[in-house]
């Protein structure tokens, strides 16, 4: 492979890159300088931090889960509650700084691809909140499992898009949110929802998203003295993720846990685990982990949380598990439920369904560490969006 | 010098799209026949993908369909042997998203290719910084990777018509393939730019359907792709297509289309 300057600047290692059409060239080039700029501006990050605090509530706190913990008789777990923002998750700080960045480039109309429509709902609020435009697309298949969402997005003045391509789900919204894009540009942002898609959307996710560690990191050290020992966070794009890593990357001593979605497990062929089963391939204009066929088409991905259903992964998150920084690991859908269940009753917290993976997955490794050790859980989203999945799967009856 | 810049060069202004496996790879080899009758100067045969995002919703659907019976890239590499050894000699150019090609393996794909007769390659999602690597391997066996430029390439332009292969493909206006009925006169001074600089033959493509607009393109360009069009009418003949007792007659409908279409 070659590396060139472009190669150098695009890439985390071999992944990540521009794979997009020609037309969509312009538009990446022109949203990079005005990140770049932006950025680099203090009155843009005063602006974005103005909102953060008095619109979304941030900084969120961090919360030690004693019960949880002594039931556990493990380490000590404290979650980091992403899920008290605006909207109820991690969702609304990158939608805030990526609107914030649109109508700095004096862009008028915002849109969005969204799968379960909590991206919808953020960008919505983001575009009703700066005055903005907003075109959520959506597949169909989507649109008839989310009605209430759909509504959401509507009452708060968006136009809901369906799309009927593919498989009528999130990765062919995001296809046609593209298409969209590369006609519109000219007055329009693409908003893009996870830490995916080609350069510079998954370095300007992270950039949005990292305020979730930049906190973390210290608040536990002014709650506990220490750093974590180990710091958890699910992944489906990876966004609340690369947010929950960001500020842990460079203490060598932390260790970072990634959570996928194993669905019905991972021997079978429903889940959204791109970085446990997937293979690299390129998919949304970049190059990452992806599920195919050895065709190389994509193949569907399954998961009781609609946010972690994605058969792709960040290109970060893929770099980051070949040099082995991060383990990546896999819930299935009844450990998350179970995860759930046992955060209601010991901490009077509903997660989103997406979080209850990390939440397993912690309770899985805090078995393991003793008393004294310290752990800290991205606990991404609030659960109410999912009570009626919840009701459902458990048969709709009692507990 | 690649045989699709020969052509364009001698005034063959035709290069139509098929995906292959539309209705099915046995039609698809008969239409690269009638095609080849017709004297074009080259034919894109495309590879479906599951997430054409280059594409909009009339080369979508014909990837779906085609995806539905099941056409992968090493059926279309077939194709061209097929074409072979039925003695057509028009030149084929494959037209592929990265990812079947990135699975398949350049390197293999790139010899296979040649193998089976394409001579040209385009991939909607590789842009110029992306393709070096495919170009030096496709270079190595004669096969040109015709690059894409677009109304918005701008400074770009310069580096990717450097040194390309075959032809330029000009895309007549932003957003997707699939028809459109008007252009931005813009697009003349877009073409006169791209052809003062380009070292070889430029075609003009997306949302180019029409007599008209092949009469208007070919004022500033040596030849028209012909798309989403091309893609429509075999769909509205597909159920003659399918029928080994109506084919002949789809196809003649499908060759009087190419004649008005290069009608003067």
């Amino acid at each position: 492979m070659m590396k060139n300057d472009h190669f150098t600047r695009t890439r985390f290692g071999d992944f990540g890159g521009q794979f997009v059409a020609e037309t969509a060239m312009y538009a990446l080039e022109e949203l990079e300088a005005g990140y770049l700029e932006a950025i680099a501006n203090p009155a843009f990050v005063e602006e974005l931090g103005h909102y953060l605090h008095t619109y979304s509530g941030r900084p969120t706190p961090l919360t030690y889960a004693k019960r949880l913990s002594e039931q556990i008789g493990g380490a000590q777990i404290y979650l980091k509650r992403e899920d008290l923002n605006h909207t109820g998750a991690h969702k609304i700080n990158n939608a805030l700084g990526q609107a914030l960045l649109a109508k700095r480039m004096g862009k008028k109309k915002l849109i969005a691809e969204t799968g379960a429509g909590q991206h919808g709902v953020a960008t919505a609020t983001a575009a009703s909140l700066l005055g903005l435009e907003c075109t959520v697309y959506m597949g169909e298949e989507d649109m008839a499992r989310q009605q209430l969402n759909v509504f959401r997005m509507e009452l708060l003045g968006a136009k809901v898009e369906a799309v009927s391509s593919g498989t009528k789900t999130l990765k062919d919204a995001t296809n046609e949110a593209l298409r969209q894009w590369v006609a519109k540009v000219e007055d329009t942002f693409y908003l893009i929802g996870s830490a995916v898609g080609p350069h510079p959307y998954p370095t300007m996710v992270k950039y949005f998203q990292r305020v979730i560690s930049d906190e973390a990191r210290e608040q536990i050290l002014t709650q506990t003295g220490r750093l974590p020992q180990d710091v958890i966070a699910c992944v489906g794009g990876g966004s609340n993720a690369i947010g929950m890593f960001a500020a842990f990357l460079t203490d060598e001593e932390v260790r970072l846990h990634g959570v996928e979605a194993a669905g019905s497990g991972l021997s079978t062929e429903k889940h959204a685990a791109s970085l446990s089963k997937g293979t690299p391939g390129i998919l949304h204009g970049m190059k990452s982990y992806i599920l195919q066929d050895q065709n190389g088409l994509v193949s569907p991905a399954h998961s009781i949380s609609a946010g972690l259903d994605y058969p792709g992964v960040g290109p970060e998150h893929a770099f980051l598990k070949e040099t082995g920084r991060v383990g990546y690991h896999a819930i299935t859908d009844d450990e998350a439920m179970s995860a759930l269940v046992e955060l209601c009753q010991t901490e009077g917290i509903l997660p989103a369904l997406e979080s209850a993976h990390a939440i397993a997955y912690a309770i899985q490794v805090a078995q393991k560490r003793s008393p004294e050790e310290v752990l800290v859980v991205c606990l991404s989203g609030r659960g109410d969006k999912d009570v009626e999945t919840i009701r459902r799967v458990m048969g709709g009856g009692s507990i | 010098m690649n045989r699709i810049e020969l052509r364009l060069r001698s005034g063959k202004q035709l290069i139509p799209f098929l995906m292959a496996g539309d209705p099915n790879l046995e039609v698809t080899l008969d239409l690269i026949q009638m095609l080849q009758e017709e004297e074009v100067a080259a034919i894109e045969i495309g590879v479906p993908f599951s997430d054409p995002t280059a594409d909009g919703p009339a080369i979508q659907l014909a990837a779906e369909r085609s995806l539905r019976k099941k056409t992968y890239l090493k059926d279309v590499l077939l194709l061209g042997k097929q074409a072979q050894a039925r003695g057509l000699d028009v030149p084929l150019i494959l037209f592929s998203y990265s990812n079947p090609l990135y699975q398949y393996g350049f390197q293999e794909l790139i010899h296979d290719a040649h193998q089976s007769g394409f001579e040209g390659i385009i991939v909607p999602d590789l842009p110029y910084e992306e393709s070096l690597a495919l170009r030096a391997l496709a270079e190595s066996y004669g096969i040109a990777v015709i690059p894409l430029v677009a109304p918005t390439s701008g400074a770009r332009m310069e580096k990717i018509v450097e040194g390309a292969s075959g032809f330029i493909y000009c895309v007549s206006s932003v957003g997707t393939t699939g028809v459109r009925t008007t252009f931005n006169p813009e697009v003349e001074l877009f073409l006169n730019e791209v052809r003062r600089v380009s070292p070889v033959p430029i075609a003009v493509g997306f949302g180019i359907s029409q007599v008209e607009h092949v009469r208007y393109f070919h004022q500033h360009a040596d030849s028209v792709i012909v798309g989403s069009a091309f893609v429509q009418q075999i769909e509205a003949v597909s159920h003659l297509l399918t029928q080994l007792e109506t084919r002949s007659e789809g196809i003649s409908m499908l060759r009087q289309f190419v004649r008005t279409l290069k009608s003067k």
